[in-house]
């Protein structure tokens, strides 16, 4: 395991959290975390292998949260001085006093074992930030000039967002963690229009941002052979048919399946979505509390784990933003809805034992929410590659990479696009088509998934701004699943849909 | 920073820069939030932070190259650590294909003047008169959801030409959802607001209880084309999406429908033959916005080099004609067209227009009424064709009235082949959009009726 950044332990963190805790106890609160980050990242983008522009950012700041009679109260500041702590400690106390009038529903936190100055760093080698700029610039230069060599490609922009997350927790029943998260993101997309000069698509690379360092770009991803086949893709989809719209049988690729995995069950199993915590906004979810242990969320090949743990997922934590350790559990066992995602405040409403560990603020500016596990689909132990899957379709759709998403407020009716598709025809791969989107009903298409393929189709998916709350926040978060075949799914023409 | 002297900061981070060219940004932001649901607080929160961004810029014979860094800044030493990283990283860079002369000029007037701020105490009207709501809503067996925030951000802008920029941006929103005991029923409004003083909780309350009533009556409706009146929230959804669309490089190279296959923008080509105008002014009262460039990074939309520069009122469709595109002067130069930035407020409207949304139904034989839309996303950049819901309210319309509501629905619709299909509009009005208004508070938009609006399919989602 890497070491924390030692700039961010030397700040002085333990006497910070000293100065709010004491401050907070003063008031007689029942709780109180004090909460200091460092966020650093950096961001290049490319236009046409030109560099067109590098942002560094690095934000720190902490933030104090108390219960104070039954009432949260929470406070954020940037200076680092035990005479601003305690203002915002009182700042904190201020804004629960004033929410008092609004709150008859008193909060509380289910019990949680305390961690005495614990430590984690997730799973990397390479500190991209510690990476010359020039390097990295040259590397996007590289992939960017390689696909503009191609008759195909008008324009290409490429670019890499790299995060350093430092936290530091400590509550007053003694839960103090450290920890330092890595994560990047690499993408290119290519431009290019069809023969007769009438139309323009674009094609955009499968690879996933990742909780890993800067060895994912320099070998940790197959990134040539992606690179050396995404112009022909690209001509290949300009050429395509239009899709005649209709029901057909789906073949998902794990590129594309992660998204309607985070839509339809990631989202759709937050307690405080179902409970209405986010019913002005992100809105509320179909799956409702008096539904655990009997919906039928979908066929019996659907078991669905949340997971804080898995090496290089983005929502991997060591200790939450309540103190929580990361966990696995089980949220959709053989297609009956059996858990959810919670922090302790949620875990307290419902009587449960304890919390699964999803509290997360995005800055030390913002008070924590209940956010995104890694929720993923377990794969069939036996199951076959994506060729035997698509082997099994007669007539049907095989669908590779995201695009467009789209969910209603309650996670029921879903419309998504991709990356490429192909017709199937016997079993076979006969060409893409363009113009398809699929569209359905989360339980419907859950429970037409048919088969899902074997431990060697499993890939972990993501991405790194995850929507939620208000203010609003944004979250990073890995999905894991296998290629699957859903069957009768109604497909659109987007072409037809847009009148032409 | 106990007691900032930000004018301070920007003037000693312009002097300890030793690269060829420099701008100093500093945003000193106070903000405060209230978040409520199932007619109780929910989270809340209060915060101040200064962060300063430091752009240098050096010059070589292979042209000038640019560094951008944005940090947290709580004192000298750590202003002086950041525009020396920046003056290292500039000299390390490439030169920007976007470089131009920094802006000259002098200081604005009350350049020295303090930061505005808010607080948690902007919502002490506001509060108990929530209060009372919340009391109402037991005592009906209502529930409401919702969410207030007041941010107030002074921004500080010097260039070593010369130039002093000061800008303060108050900004709030309040939106609250209420829905029955079943939870079947759902009502939505929301308002921007500058200072919280225009907020009245309690008629906000009224006019969703008034919604609610509506509902009382439910009709299913399949899914097909509806003559359709989307009122100026909605309509502020679906264009502040086609605004930001409309950059001029993305259009230049053939990417977005503001641009041609191959290459070349469409400015000059009629859009629609009816007489909307969508366009943005920095001193649009009511929608005061940044009368100048503001640019922590250079994107395809902005440029820091264009830092400080003047934003100026902009039609971007006038009458239905493409007439401008978001420009940096790089974009500019690339395209052949006038400079002309972003500007953070959006106004539509249509030509002799009046009338208010409730007016629009009058000629409604049957048809639907909007409250907002939900979840956009961009299906075809050719055509911007969009999806997404429709949420907390779409009513049945018959005759003129309101009859009941109906289920909720997925459309897919592109706002540029709406601007050339609506029969009727109203006057333009303040609105606030639910999908974007988070991000993008200052709109004024009209209601439109558009006589096929496409509902794809049902969404079974209250």
């Amino acid at each position: 395991m890497s070491p924390v950044d030692q700039s961010f332990t030397a700040l002085p963190l333990h006497r910070l959290a000293d100065a709010a805790l004491q401050r907070a106890r003063d008031f007689g609160v029942s709780h109180a975390d004090f909460r200091l980050e460092r966020l650093r990242g950096q961001r290049l983008g490319l236009r046409d292998a030109e560099l067109e522009g590098v942002h560094d950012t690095d934000e720190v700041g902490f933030g104090v949260r108390v219960i104070l009679d039954g009432t949260w109260g929470f406070a954020s500041g940037v200076d680092l001085t035990a005479q601003e702590v305690v203002r915002v400690t009182e700042e904190a106390v201020r804004v629960a006093q004033v929410s008092a009038a609004i709150s008859p529903v008193a909060v509380e936190l289910v019990g949680e074992a305390v961690h005495a100055d614990a430590t984690w760093v997730s799973a990397y080698d390479v500190n991209p930030l510690d990476v010359p700029v020039a390097e990295k610039a040259e590397t996007l230069t590289d992939w960017s000039r390689r696909v503009l060599a191609h008759e195909v490609v008008q324009h290409v922009s490429a670019s890499l967002s790299q995060v350093v997350e430092n936290k530091f927790y400590a509550d007053l029943a003694g839960t103090v963690t450290t920890q330092q998260r890595v994560r990047l993101a690499p993408e290119l997309t290519i431009h290019g229009i069809d023969r007769s000069g009438s139309r323009f698509d674009s094609m955009t690379t499968l690879a996933p941002p990742v909780g890993r360092g800067y060895e994912y770009v320099t070998g940790g991803y197959d990134w040539d052979t992606e690179l050396a086949e995404l112009p022909d893709l690209l001509g290949q989809k300009l050429a395509a048919p239009t899709v005649e719209p209709g029901t057909y049988d789906l073949v998902v690729d794990p590129t594309n399946l992660w998204l309607t995995i985070h839509e339809s069950i990631g989202h759709a199993t937050e307690l405080d979505r179902a409970l209405g915590y986010e019913a002005n906004y992100a809105g509320t979810s179909f799956a409702t509390y008096d539904k655990l242990g009997s919906l039928r969320y979908g066929s019996e090949h659907l078991n669905i784990t949340g997971d804080r743990t898995v090496e290089h997922g983005l929502s991997t934590i060591g200790y939450d933003d309540d103190g929580v350790v990361g966990q696995q559990w089980t949220i959709v066992d053989r297609g009956t809805l059996v858990g959810y995602q919670v922090d302790r405040s949620m875990a307290a409403l419902k009587q449960m034992e304890r919390s699964n560990g999803c509290a997360y603020a995005d800055s030390p500016r913002h008070v924590p929410v209940q956010r995104m596990a890694n929720v993923s689909l377990q794969p069939d132990p036996d199951g076959p590659s994506t060729a035997g899957l698509i082997g099994d379709v007669d007539n049907g759709i095989y669908v590779v990479g995201d695009k467009s998403w789209s969910i209603d407020m309650q996670r029921f009716n879903f419309q998504f696009t991709g990356q490429r598709f192909y017709a199937i025809r016997g079993g076979e791969l006969a060409g893409q088509l363009r113009d398809v989107a699929y569209q359905a009903t989360t339980t419907d298409f859950w429970g037409s998934m048919s088969a899902v393929g074997g431990p060697q189709t499993w890939r972990l998916g993501g991405t790194f701004s995850c929507g939620k709350a208000q203010p609003g926040q944004s979250a990073p978060v890995s999905h894991g699943c296998p290629s699957a075949v859903f069957r009768g799914v109604r497909i659109l023409n987007t072409a037809t849909e847009s009148g032409r | 920073m106990a007691n900032p002297a930000l004018p301070e900061l920007v003037d000693r981070g312009l002097a300890a820069s030793t690269a060829d060219g420099c701008v100093i940004i500093v945003d000193h932001e106070t903000t405060a939030n209230l978040r409520w649901a199932n007619n109780t607080l929910t989270t809340n929160g209060s915060g101040r932070g200064t962060v300063v961004t430091a752009i240098s810029t050096v010059d070589s014979s292979a042209g000038t190259a640019a560094a951008s860094l944005t940090r947290t800044v709580t004192g000298l030493e750590a202003l002086g650590a950041l525009v020396s990283d920046a003056d290292a990283a500039a000299c390390e860079a490439s030169p920007a294909p976007d470089a131009n002369p920094l802006v000259t000029g002098d200081a604005d007037p009350g350049w020295d003047e303090l930061p505005e701020v808010t607080g948690i105490g902007v919502f002490e009207a506001f509060s108990p008169a929530l209060g009372d709501a919340m009391g109402r809503a037991r005592g009906s067996g209502r529930v409401l959801y919702g969410f207030v925030e007041h941010t107030c951000t002074s921004t500080y802008l010097g260039t070593s030409t010369g130039l002093r920029r000061r800008h303060v941006q108050p900004g709030g929103h309040v939106s609250i959802t209420a829905k029955d005991e079943s939870l079947t029923r759902s009502a939505w409004v929301g308002q921007s607001t500058r200072d919280f003083a225009d907020v009245d909780a309690s008629a906000l309350d009224a006019e969703l209880d008034r919604r609610l009533g509506w509902a009382e009556r439910s009709v299913s409706l399949e899914p097909g084309r509806y003559d359709t009146v989307l009122p100026p929230a909605a309509v502020a959804d679906l264009m502040i999406y086609a605004y930001w669309t409309a950059g001029a490089r993305a259009a230049h190279e053939g990417q977005t429908v503001f641009g041609r296959p191959g290459g070349g923008t469409r400015i000059g080509e009629q859009l629609s033959t009816k007489p909307v105008t969508l366009s943005s002014d920095p001193a649009s009262p009511g929608l005061e916005s940044a009368p100048f460039v503001i640019a922590r990074s250079s994107t395809a939309k902005q440029s820091v080099f264009d830092n400080g520069s003047p934003v100026g009122a902009t039609d971007w469709i006038e009458r239905g004609t493409l007439t401008n595109l978001l420009q940096t002067r790089h974009s500019a130069q690339l395209t052949g067209h006038d400079v002309t930035p972003v500007v953070d407020n959006l106004k539509v409207f249509v030509d002799d227009a009046t009338g208010s949304t409730e007016d629009l139904l009058a000629g409604i034989e049957r048809g639907l009424l909007l409250t907002c839309l939900w979840y956009i996303r961009e299906v075809d950049p050719q055509t911007l064709l969009l999806t997404g819901l429709t949420r907390d309210g779409v009513y049945l319309v018959e005759h003129g009235e309101i009859t009941g509501a109906v289920n909720n629905f997925r459309f897919n619709e592109s706002p540029i082949d709406l601007l050339g299909r609506f029969s009727h509009a109203g006057s333009s009005v303040p609105s606030f959009s639910r999908e974007w208004g988070d991000y993008f508070l200052r709109t004024a938009t009209p209601a439109l009726r558009v006589p096929d609006f496409n509902m794809s399919s049902v969404s079974q989602a209250h």
